[in-house]
């Protein structure tokens, strides 16, 4: 699957993008999997309330499914307009 | 429906123009054009405006129908800037076309509460002290809520 990351997420990582095999059901499952990976995850995805995530370009929830997900994001609250 | 995402800047006046000539047989055009503020205190070198390539024009299209959906629309403009901006440059226009003023007024200013919280873009501002991120008001999420009310 392509992860995404905008904004202060992507710096917090250090990466815009990479491809990720999991077998997280959900997003959030996919976080706490990435948290324990590396201290850089714990740190851009500490408060799950200042997070937004995106399924195939749609925003989605945390327990949505990502199963046939192709592109997931991870990104904070939008400020557009 | 017209979305224009671009990194130049644009002509709002020869936009709305363009857009009214060709909006057909209405009676009202509501326009809103959103500028880089400036702040008093921390002078603003620039702002820089990310956005996820792909989703943007998704979202910016689906913002656009849900207010020709809801109202009785002659025609809808987006406009939206992303990149590195300054001082007094504008970012974004919205225009909406109707027969009638009330449903112009009130398609811009759904899609301008939509445009705040709802298009993937992320405010970055540059001042002397280094760059910051704009953190979303949570007021804007607010505003959402009044048009799933009816």
């Amino acid at each position: 699957m392509n992860v995404l990351y905008f904004a202060w997420v992507r710096e917090r990582i250090g990466l815009p993008r990479e491809t990720i095999e999991t077998s997280a059901p959900t997003p959030r499952a996919l976080i706490e999997e990435l948290r324990s990976k590396d201290p850089r995850y714990a740190a851009a995805f500490a408060d799950l309330a200042a997070l937004r995530v995106a399924l195939d370009q749609e925003l989605a929830d945390f327990d949505a499914p990502l199963k046939g997900v192709k592109e997931l994001a991870f990104f904070p609250p939008m400020t557009g307009g | 429906m017209q979305i224009l995402l671009q990194e130049p800047s644009f002509d709002a006046g020869a936009l709305l123009n363009a857009f009214t000539a060709g909006a057909g047989n209405i009676g009202a055009v509501v326009s809103f054009t959103g500028v880089v503020r400036d702040h008093p205190q921390t002078p603003l070198t620039a702002m820089e405006i990310e956005h996820y390539p792909g989703m943007t024009e998704r979202a910016l299209e689906e913002i656009a129908k849900s207010a020709a959906q809801r109202w009785s629309l002659g025609d809808v403009l987006v406009v939206h800037r992303f990149g590195r901006l300054t001082p007094g440059e504008q970012i974004m226009m919205v225009a909406a076309a109707a027969p009638h003023r009330r449903d112009a007024f009130d398609a811009a200013d759904f899609l301008m509460d939509y445009l705040k919280s709802r298009a993937p873009f992320w405010k970055r501002e540059i001042t002397a002290q280094g760059p910051q991120w704009v953190q979303a008001n949570p007021q804007d999420e607010d505003a959402l809520a009044r048009w799933s009310k009816d």
